[in-house]
Formats: C-alpha cells, sequence, structure tokens
C-alpha cells in the first residue's frame, strides 16, 4: 500500500519546555520564524527549499493562517494546511505533510507550533475573555452543543470528560490506578533524564503519584499534564531533498486518523477511543504489526489516554492493560520503550507543540540523536496525537530508512 | 432533594431545543424522535442524525436513566461552580437510549454503580432562564 515516495522527518526543533516563562515574549508569527530557521538548519535544507507548510492555530489570525505564515516568512509554497485537531494536531501535520510529498505535490515541508507567551497587550479588548482559563477545549459559543448541554453542569476542559472516561473504564475493567501510577512514574524517571524537560532532574515514585491530590475521581494530580512554553517544528522531505540531511531520514510509513465525537458524553463506548481505528489504518498503510515496534511515543495528557491507547493499538487485549503494563519497563532501556523523553507528563504540555514532542522524540530515537537515553537496535516506532476528550486520534508508523 | 439547590450557569438555549427547555421548566422531560427511522435523538437538532431526516418529533418520556460514568470532584471544575463543590458529574443513559450530560444529588451513603437506576432532578438556574436536568438515584 502507498507509494515509494515516502515523506521522511529530515530535522527538527524543540525548546525547552518550561514552567514558568521569563524570558523575551514573542508573537506566533515571531516564533513560526524562530522555529523555522532552528529546524531548517537542523535539517541542513534552505528556507527556498521549503515548498510546503502545515500550521495550527495562530493567536494573530483567526483566518487565513498559513496565507499569514507564508507572508511572513517570505517564502511561497505549493502546499499549505491548517489543522485544527488538538493534542492531535503536531501528528495530524505529519501525515498531511508526508501524504503531500507521496502525492508529489511538494518536496519539502515545514510544520511547527509555537508555544511560548506572547506579548500581553496593553488594550484589554484585545485580550481573551476570563473563562477562557477555565473552558479549555469547550466550546461556549451561543450555537455550540456544549455551551448548552455541557457547560451548565460543569463538564469543561478536559478533567472531568478524562476522569469519566477512567471511571467507566474501571467500573467494567477493574481498578487501573496502579498501573496509572506507573505509567505516571515511569515517564517522570525518562524526563529526569531530559535536559529540555520541565521535570529534568525530577523524578516521582509511584507512591508519590498515588499520594497526589485527587483532581477528578479516580484521576491524581500527578496524573494530568502540567501547562507549560515552549514549541516545536519538524521538517520533513523527498527521498531526494532527505540526501541532504545529515541525518538518517525517518519515513512516515503509515499514518491513519479517526474522529469520533467532541464531548465523551457521546462516545459508542466510553472505553474505546479512536486510536483503535486510527492505528489500525496505520499498521495496514505500513504493513507491519504492534509486535513490530521498537518504540512508543504516545500521547499522554493524561495517565489513562496511555493506557487506553495500548489496548485499542493492539498491544493488548480491552481491559487488559493494567496487567500489560504490570509485567513491563517503560524506560529507555527497558522491556518495552514508551515515551523515552518523559512523555508530556514528564516534559510538560507546551500546547499544541506538545503534540510535537512525541514524534520528534521518536525521529530523534530512529535517527540515533537520543544520547544517554538511546534506545539500541531501534528502527519502527508508533507515533499517536489525541485530541480533545479523546474525541480525534492519530496514529503514525515511523521507520529509520 | 435539596430544595435551594441552583445551578450557577444557564444554557445557551437556542431556537432547535426550545422546547426541551420548556418542558423541563414544567418539570417533564421531552426528546425528539425520528418520524423516519424511528431513533430518538439528543441533543436537538434540526434533522436525524442517524437517517438526516427532517422529521423529528417532540414525545414526552419518563425522565428515567441509567448511569453510565461518574466523576465526584473534590476541587471545582470551574470557578463558577465553587459553591457547588464537591461536585459529582455524570454521563447518564436515558431509557429511550440517549446520553447527557448531567450532575447527580442526593448521593450522601450511596454507592455509585454502572448501570444503577437513576430519577430526575429539575434544578433551576440562578438567574432563573431554565431548569437543568439533574439526577439521583431512584
Ligand atoms: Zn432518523
Amino acid at each position: 500500500m502507498g507509494t515509494q515516495r515516502k515523506g521522511a522527518i529530515v530535522g527538527y526543533a524543540e525548546w525547552p519546555t518550561v514552567r514558568r516563562y521569563d524570558g523575551p515574549r514573542r508573537f506566533m508569527l515571531e516564533q513560526w520564524m524562530d522555529l523555522a530557521a532552528e529546524a531548517l538548519a537542523d535539517a541542513g535544507l534552505a528556507l527556498e527549499d521549503v515548498d510546503g507548510l502545515v500550521c495550527g492555530t495562530l493567536r494573530e489570525a483567526n483566518m487565513f493562517v498559513p496565507a499569514t505564515v507564508v507572508e511572513y516568512l517570505g517564502q511561497p509554497v505549493k502546499f499549505a494546511e491548517f489543522v485544527d485537531l488538538g493534542g492531535a494536531t503536531g501528528t495530524g501535520m505529519l501525515w498531511r505533510a508526508a501524504a503531500a510529498i507521496e502525492l508529489g505535490l511538494c518536496d519539502v515541508v515545514l510544520c511547527a507550533l509555537p508555544g511560548l507567551p506572547i506579548p500581553s497587550n496593553p488594550d484589554p479588548r484585545d485580550r481573551p475573555p476570563p473563562e477562557a482559563r477555565w473552558l479549555g477545549s469547550t466550546s461556549n459559543a451561543w450555537g455550540s452543543p456544549q455551551a448548552e448541554f455541557e457547560v451548565p453542569f460543569g463538564n469543561v476542559a478536559q478533567n472531568a470528560g478524562y476522569a469519566m472516561i477512567a471511571a467507566h473504564y474501571e467500573a467494567r475493567f477493574g481498578s487501573c490506578e496502579r498501573a496509572r501510577a506507573q505509567i505516571s512514574a515511569q515517564q517522570r524517571a525518562s524526563a529526569a533524564l531530559n535536559p529540555l524537560a520541565a521535570f529534568y532532574e525530577k523524578p516521582v515514585s509511584l507512591d508519590e503519584v498515588l499520594a497526589s491530590p485527587m483532581i477528578a475521581e479516580p484521576l491524581r494530580l500527578l496524573e494530568i499534564v502540567m501547562p507549560c512554553a515552549g514549541g516545536a517544528a519538524v521538517v520533513l522531505a523527498s527521498p531526494e531533498k532527505a540526501k541532504q540531511s545529515p541525518h538518517r531520514p525517518v519515513q512516515i510509513t503509515g499514518y491513519g486518523e479517526s474522529l469520533t465525537i467532541k464531548t465523551p458524553t457521546f462516545a459508542d463506548d466510553l472505553a474505546v477511543t479512536p486510536v483503535a481505528a486510527a492505528a489500525a489504518t496505520a499498521f495496514a498503510r505500513a504493513g507491519t504489526t504492534p509486535a513490530a515496534m521498537d518504540l512508543l511515543a504516545l500521547y499522554d495528557c493524561y495517565t489513562i489516554t496511555v493506557l487506553l491507547t495500548l489496548e485499542d493499538a493492539g498491544f493488548c487485549p480491552k481491559g487488559a492493560g493494567a496487567a500489560f503494563l504490570a509485567e513491563r519497563n517503560l524506560a529507555f532501556d527497558g522491556d518495552f520503550p514508551v515515551n523515552t523523553h518523559g512523555g508530556q507528563l514528564g516534559v510538560g504540555q507546551p500546547g499544541l507543540a506538545g503534540g510535537l514532542l512525541q514524534p520528534i522524540e521518536a525521529a530523534r530515537q530512529l535517527m540515533g540523536r537520543a544520547g544517554p537515553r538511546q534506545v539500541r537496535d531501534l528502527n519502527r516506532a508508533l507515533v499517536t496525537g489525541t485530541g480533545g476528550v479523546m474525541s480525534e486520534q492519530v496514529a503514525l508508523i515511523l521507520e529509520g530508512a | 432533594m435539596t430544595e435551594t439547590l441552583l445551578a450557577p450557569l444557564a444554557p445557551k438555549m437556542t431556537p432547535t431545543s426550545t422546547p426541551f427547555w420548556a418542558a423541563l421548566g414544567e418539570g417533564r422531560v421531552v426528546l425528539q424522535q425520528c418520524d423516519g427511522c424511528e431513533a430518538w435523538v439528543f441533543y436537538p437538532r434540526p434533522r436525524c442524525p442517524h437517517c438526516l431526516s427532517p422529521a423529528l418529533s417532540w414525545k414526552p418520556v419518563s425522565g428515567r436513566a441509567t448511569l453510565t460514568t461518574w466523576t465526584h470532584c473534590p476541587r471545582p471544575t470551574a470557578p463558577p461552580f465553587t459553591g457547588l463543590a464537591p461536585q459529582t458529574l455524570a454521563v447518564v443513559t436515558l431509557e429511550e437510549g440517549v446520553r447527557m450530560s448531567t450532575f447527580l444529588l442526593e448521593t450522601a451513603g450511596r454507592t455509585l454503580e454502572l448501570g444503577m437506576a437513576l430519577s430526575p432532578r429539575f434544578v433551576p438556574t440562578e438567574d432563573g432562564t431554565a431548569t437543568l436536568l439533574a439526577f439521583a438515584p431512584a
């Protein structure tokens, strides 16, 4: 399936993820330019090589986002996309870029997601409304079903939704409390080795996760990502252009996407996530299987996301995730490496850029650039992205060329 | 039943859903049913999300439901709910099979279980513009 002209990740930029950013504030467009320069330099390519561009939301433009970025960068393109998939935006950007390259539409595609604070505007009319702080992914616009049927009940943002998914799962399949705590603790151990992580050199124990404050039963504080500042970008190239990169090209050989709902209230089955369909498509396209994966880089806004993703992507049967994890070590030198950078639970979540950190870690590992946490004999990785409250998911198969 | 309970936030009602909210104001529950494929529809829409028929009729229903999931939140899920903490948010499945988001009342001393029977409770909003559909163990 697919073509031989696979798009490959040939370079990236990842800014340190920090809890309290006190550096210079920049507009997102300015950050886009910085990220583009860093990622292209890493890829050994020049701005004039770029002929495709994929963007996410921009604070400076409500529409016409790609044209705004193209003009700002000063580089015309033949392929432009705007992706709006929440936490799955990053992975959604990458497969669209790879597909455009496969189709022969373009040769070098730039994807960037800025996530540093922008300058605070002295004009209060230009500031987001105060409710934006607590609405999270929930829309409170008139006419939005969430404004009418979720917000009045306090089912806003992400915590309660993920908690209700976890609670439903536990009511059917038993407690996964220890497995969830294991995910958090083992990822924090990996983050402790990652100088770009907000929790660098700050591991937590399984008992500390279990003792952290209850936020929304059954989810505790240390099972939930911490909002941070950061930013990330990825450069993808055709096989010809990839030769200019100093790195081992990391081909996107499989990809799948699935969107089912906006609010889990309306999920057909609260225990089954869209990654089931997305991963099945990705594995089929790549002609490979879960068992062939050497590394997993799974979107982890919450611990329960990782557990459900493992089940739905086919690593173990539904309901068996906790037993499966109990016998495995997720560290870079463990028997089942997952989120060797620490995941967002360990690195922090720099807004939408958090969804690029998983594919960047997989690419870094497949390129052999992971330094002290390098996984050995590495050729294939599964990467996932999750948007909203398990409402939209993307799966990618990455393979070292 | 807590007679004094008021919900802090009113729904942003739409013309399409007016019959639903009007019925709740009278202590009744109504749902849309598709005249074409007989599917029950919630939330309200101008067409059936199963067959796209525009022929939907409002029907009175019992409001009885079962518990699909819930979360007890010791901390308010958002600043407007500070006075309601601790909240118990839930997703319930009505007898007709449709799901809805809600909160649970009268749960003190009750063990919540998947599939447990629930009865409707009608909770006015603080601003007096609407009545929310909450639930309590039956
Ligand atoms: Zn119908």
